[in-house]
């Protein structure tokens, strides 16, 4: 799989309060109304501006704070294709994987795209691809790979329950 | 080599004989938590195309982070997550005005040493501090455990850290907290699994250990541990489990990521500044700043211990004009003690307002909205912008002492200086 789009940069300790803030987690549940008010705290010109297939990139411990899964779906329902950034906080990443959005930790990438340049993510080939050059990222692990391959784990588990149900 | 908590505790949960850290199993938890974002959870489940939840003993649902409804969209929230728990046949469930979920499971003796503990909620770290492995998880691993009873986890690598020393008049488990985060950073122990040994620790009551564990969410960790110890639970249920404690405590020589040690005794009341939970100084730095509110509760810090502390600052005081002291007890339980014990008369005169047992001021959903422009110093554990609803507002972070002696001042300000 393949993501192509223009870069959203973002500094360090984005937290999920800036990226989907907590008051509207037990009341909205549209996916158009979480994504109206994706990074609204952060960048009010983020949910008007981002088109699909753009990148996220940022610092150090992207999406510290709650559980919140809507950080990774506003973002997904947004259209954000990819986030890369220098290391995630555990829970974010596993929400993004859940949901299919690829979040790919690669330093060297981070410090050299600017915001707005287009970026290139390959997710078969473990590469970032930018004006400032090519960086390799560690693959996904099979186990998650299928589940980004199945679009989140919901559908993966739907498919791996219904496969033990034929056999 | 040894074993530390983590590994023990997830090989005795798989069943396997040994597990070591970057290793990934199966896990199957003994406890599922999820809170007002059960409804949400419930309509990920129906998703999957599974009609029955394969453990309903194992789930607890509170209902803490908007109750009483504020709004009806609130309340069809509330509405469809009993009609959920009625059809699902969930025994542990726990109606609005009982407390905050993670006060909840502890009182009701739902949690004991050597649980899997996994919560649709970043501070399900707490429950280390009853000896059992508690981690955040999101809503739809939440649906898929309800499906399976089962979920993959990697076993954390894990850090030590050691406390000597105790803490001085003025100073708690929460300055302590702070000050850790504060000196190792929002993600210093991101991924890992925390162990907190020493004597400084050891001295430390339930209440307190509980703010430690509870806060190293802030630092990022999967999970955060504490040796409990005979006489400290609040449910009695520790003392028969001296053996199996014994079995989890980590290996003298088991393997560390890093090792840290502090000094409590030398921890003076410390303060979170706005806009993150690791931006830490002492208290002293940012004195005299103007407070417009002053808020008391969370799963954090709304304990018996913590309303005690607030009634003893504010025994025989008034909360300053042109500021205002909100106080949720962080239990039904809490409230009930602190009616009994005269803490309600004593905070109640100071001009303090009580709220229902709950969080909804924490993260902006309910009650305790500041202005633009306004500042909050707060008990609570994240200040991030916008965190309390309101996005031009901001947010201190600091213990109960702090927070109703500044309500009292109008100003941040170290209790011993009322």
């Amino acid at each position: 799989m393949t993501i192509t789009g223009k870069a959203w940069k973002y500094g360090e300790d984005v937290n999920t309060d800036l990226i989907f803030p907590g008051k509207y987690t037990y009341t909205l549940t549209e996916p158009e109304e979480i994504a109206a008010h994706a990074l609204e705290d952060l960048d009010p010109t983020f949910a008007a501006g981002v088109e699909p297939g753009d990148v996220i990139v940022a610092g150090r411990n992207w999406g510290c704070g709650s559980s919140r899964e809507q950080a990774a779906t506003c973002l997904k329902w947004a259209g954000v294709g990819a986030v890369v950034a220098v290391s995630f906080a555990r829970i974010f990443y596993r929400n993004a994987i859940n949901h299919g959005l690829p979040a790919i930790a690669c330093p060297e990438a981070v410090a050299a795209i600017e915001a707005g340049q287009p970026v290139t993510v390959d997710l078969a080939a473990g590469e970032i691809r930018c004006p400032a050059g090519v960086f390799a990222f560690e693959p996904f692990p099979p186990s998650v790979g299928q589940i980004l391959a199945d679009g989140g784990l919901i559908p993966h588990l739907r498919k791996s329950l219904a496969g033990r149900l034929n056999r | 080599m040894g074993h530390t908590f983590a590994e023990k505790v997830l090989a005795r949960n798989t069943g396997l004989s040994s597990v070591r850290a970057g290793q990934v199993t199966d896990v199957f938890p003994d406890l599922v938590l999820s809170h007002d974002n059960t409804a949400a959870i419930a309509r990920i489940f129906r998703e999957i195309g599974v009609a029955r939840v394969k453990h309903p003993e194992r789930l607890a649902v509170v209902l803490d982070h908007a109750v009483p409804a504020p709004t009806t969209r609130h309340a069809q929230n509330h509405a469809e997550i009993r009609r959920f728990v009625a059809e699902q046949g969930i025994r542990h469930f726990f109606e609005v005005g009982r407390g905050v979920c993670h006060q909840v499971l502890c009182e009701e003796g739902l949690v004991r040493p050597g649980d899997v503990v996994l919560g649709a909620d970043s501070h399900s770290t707490h429950y280390g501090a009853l000896g059992a492995f508690g981690a955040g998880i999101g809503r739809s691993e939440v649906a898929a455990i309800w499906a399976t009873g089962r979920i993959w986890l990697r076993v954390p690598e894990s850090i030590k850290v050691t406390v000597v020393g105790e803490l001085g008049e003025w100073a708690s488990a929460k300055d302590l907290a702070l000050h850790i985060i504060g000196a190792l950073g929002a993600d210093g122990g991101t991924y890992a699994s925390v162990e907190f040994h020493g004597p400084g620790i050891a001295a430390l009551s339930m209440a307190s250990r509980f703010v430690l564990t509870n806060m190293m969410a802030e630092m990022g960790v999967k999970n955060a541990w504490i040796k409990p110890q005979m006489g400290k639970s609040a449910n009695g249920q520790i003392s028969n489990l001296q053996s199996l404690i014994s079995d989890l405590t980590p290996d003298p020589d088991a393997r560390y990521a890093a090792e840290y040690t502090f000094d409590a005794s030398t921890v003076e009341p410390q303060v979170a500044r706005p806009h993150a939970v690791d931006n830490v100084v002492p208290l002293s730095q940012v004195a005299g700043t103007r407070v417009h509110q002053a808020f008391l509760g969370t799963c954090t810090n709304g304990r018996l211990e913590d309303i005690a502390e607030a009634a003893r600052v504010l025994a025989g005081r008034r909360v300053a004009p042109g500021t205002r002291l909100l106080i949720i007890p962080a239990s039904s339980q809490v409230l009930r003690d602190a009616m009994r014990l005269g803490y309600l008369e004593t905070l109640l005169a100071a001009g303090a307002v009580i709220g229902t047992p709950g969080c909804g001021p924490c993260m902006g959903n309910h009650m305790g909205v500041p202005a633009p422009g306004e500042v909050t110093i707060s008990t609570a554990n994240r200040n991030f912008r916008g965190r309390m609803g309101t996005r031009d507002a901001e947010v201190y972070l600091a213990s109960p002492a702090v927070v109703a002696a500044s309500a009292v001042a109008g100003e941040i300000v170290h209790p011993a200086s009322l």
